[in-house]
């Protein structure tokens, strides 16, 4: 079990407290809105991709902190970067997540490597995946995802978190 | 520490032995995290004490077999235990008769019966069901089920914002369309002790029949089903110390004897033919299959244990409890108790400013606290407060001053955490 230092540590606690890029965008090329119905969490997602590259991204929702902290480091690490980059960063940071890479095999985790803690914590690893689990649902245009749904090709159930 | 709790934790710890009552039970001597567990998420399940795990030890040991088929020395023995255990269970809630009691996998499990054997028989297009905003999902989607195949209607009593239902609107409710009413004995959300008797005796002067979901009110007060005089009344075996998959669902035998069987198959039968079955008598009709025999049996251990101790002192201890743990986190700026009804069961809802309850959840656990966060399978509950979910903290008798205390030292280590 890891200590509760190793998630709940400053840089979480900050994003939470002053989440970046909160908010919505008027006019987004991808929207998606992610739901995880055992805690009620929810949360948007609007991305600007121009010519391949996320130009803006934003989000806005209910949610804990470990899920509000994700969502703002996911868009300030996915701003500037081309779709594919972020299609790589959100399955290394889905198998980092949940348990299946350490965060020394994803090479482009960096920072979100604060969350690599969250793989021992069964309960909480659908609020750190929510946010990237919604990117991902706006680029493939999922208008609603959900951590529950069977048929979402991102669902990952509990026993395998 | 203001002087009158001071006084209660004082005057609790020394007319309750908890300490020798504690030791009954093995798992409390679990460390978590490092920490000595403080348990207090009884109103999910409560935990097991060495009497009732050596009466399922002595079970499987000595006298398992299957019941109510053999002529063999086991089976005899096995059949004998069971329905000793069901008079345990008639006599814990003082029923008139044992073919009262039904054994069912638990409260849920009850709740589906009542809907299949007595909604779908005697309810009907345009009739309406009276269910409360406090109710848990296990007493509202069976109904919705129902209310969806027959065209019936389901009407809901409100809330104030002390977590009390609205008797006025209650009453106001009936009409000559309303054929059943479905209500919480104590909310698990909340805590709050619903006044079932007088529900029960408006709704009876109007031949309406009522079923009490008692799931919570159980473990923690004396249930006494001909003074309520309920239709129906459903627990769960694991809240009261017992094993899991076993609840009982308590009916008058009027109202079973006219309800058709729930589910179809072996001992609910007297005969069968390709032509004709003929069912079972109570409660047998309603019991298709093998039981869990030694879940039965446990939960008549688990009644005769509360029993010794006695609800009354268990009820008492609870509330010394209850009192201090409201009157200590209430003193903590930031914190707010969500539920706060005249009469309460020891279930403590609260909010930190600022902080989600998965946090705090998952930040107690490192303190070695076990509470449940969420929305307790009550969201009606929880649109009514406007919160996505709450922090629970829900008290046993085996639970100590001390561990209040550990409550509100993780409390405050969670808010140092987020300031």
């Amino acid at each position: 079990m890891a200590d509760y230092k190793s998630l709940y540590q400053e840089v979480i606690l900050d994003h939470n407290k002053k989440p970046r890029n909160y908010g919505t965008i008027e006019h987004p090329s991808h929207h998606a809105v992610g739901h995880n119905p055992l805690c009620g969490d929810h949360i948007t997602v609007d991305v600007v991709v121009d010519e391949g590259r996320i130009n803006n991204i934003a989000f806005q929702g209910e949610s804990c902190a470990i899920c509000k902290a994700s969502a703002s480091m996911m868009t300030t690490s996915v701003k500037g970067k081309t779709r594919e980059e972020a299609e790589t960063l959100i399955q290394e940071f889905l198998a980092m997540a949940t348990g299946k890479l350490s965060h020394e095999n994803c090479p482009h985790i960096g920072r979100l490597a604060v969350f690599a803690g969250v793989s021992d914590l069964p309960t909480r690893v659908k609020c750190a995946i929510l946010p990237w689990h919604t990117l991902n649902g706006a680029f493939n245009a999922v208008a609603s995802t959900s951590t529950e749904a069977e048929e979402d090709p991102m669902h990952a159930p509990i026993g395998d978190a | 520490m203001s002087a009158n709790q001071t006084t209660q934790k004082i005057r609790s710890t020394s007319a309750f032995d908890v300490e020798r009552i504690r030791a009954d039970f093995p798992i409390l001597k679990l460390k978590v995290n490092d920490k000595p567990l403080v348990y207090l998420d009884n109103a999910a399940s409560s935990q097991m004490p060495q009497q009732v795990i050596d009466r399922l030890v002595y079970y499987q040991t000595k006298q398992h077999a299957n019941i109510h088929r053999g002529v063999h020395y086991l089976s005899e023995v096995a059949t004998s235990e069971f329905e000793e255990a069901r008079r345990k269970l008639q006599r814990f809630i003082n029923a008139n008769e044992d073919r009262e009691v039904i054994f069912t996998s638990g409260t849920t499990e009850a709740i589906n019966l009542v809907m299949h054997g007595y909604g779908r028989k005697f309810i009907g297009a345009g009739d309406e069901i009276i269910l409360t905003t406090l109710e848990h999902h296990a007493n509202i989607v069976p109904w919705q089920m129902l209310a969806e195949e027959k065209g019936a209607k389901i009407r809901v009593v409100p809330i104030n914002d002390a977590g009390e239902l609205l008797i006025d609107e209650y009453e106001k409710l009936f009409n000559d369309r309303t054929k059943f009413v479905g209500v919480t004995h104590v909310s698990n959300a909340l805590g709050s002790i619903n006044p079932i008797k007088e529900m029960i005796a408006f709704a009876h002067a109007r031949g309406v029949p009522v079923l009490v979901d008692g799931a919570q009110a159980a473990p923690h007060t004396k249930i006494d089903v001909q003074d309520l005089n309920c239709d129906f009344y459903a627990f769960s075996g694991h809240k009261l110390c017992g094993p899991t998959g076993i609840g009982i669902l308590y009916g008058r035998a009027e109202l079973l004897e006219s309800m058709q069987p729930f589910k179809g198959g072996g001992d609910m039968i007297l005969s069968v033919t390709f032509e004709k079955t003929t069912y079972n008598t109570i409660p047998h009709k309603f019991e298709a299959g093998t039981p869990p025999i030694s879940a039965a049996i446990g939960l008549g251990a688990a009644v005769d244990y509360l029993s010794a101790i006695g609800m009354d002192a268990i009820a008492a201890h609870e509330l010394d409890l209850l009192k201090y743990a409201t009157g200590q986190i209430s003193s903590i700026a930031g914190v707010r108790v969500m539920g706060t009804a005249e009469h309460k069961a020891a279930v403590l809802s609260f909010a930190v400013d600022g902080v989600h309850p998965h946090d705090i959840g998952t930040l107690l656990n490192q303190e070695g606290i076990a509470v449940r966060t969420g929305h307790h399978c009550a969201q009606p509950v929880m649109q009514r407060l406007h919160v996505p979910a709450t922090s629970r903290a829900s008290f046993a008798f085996y639970n100590t001053m001390d561990e209040v205390d550990a409550l509100i030292a993780g409390i405050r280590t969670v808010q140092k955490i987020f300031t």
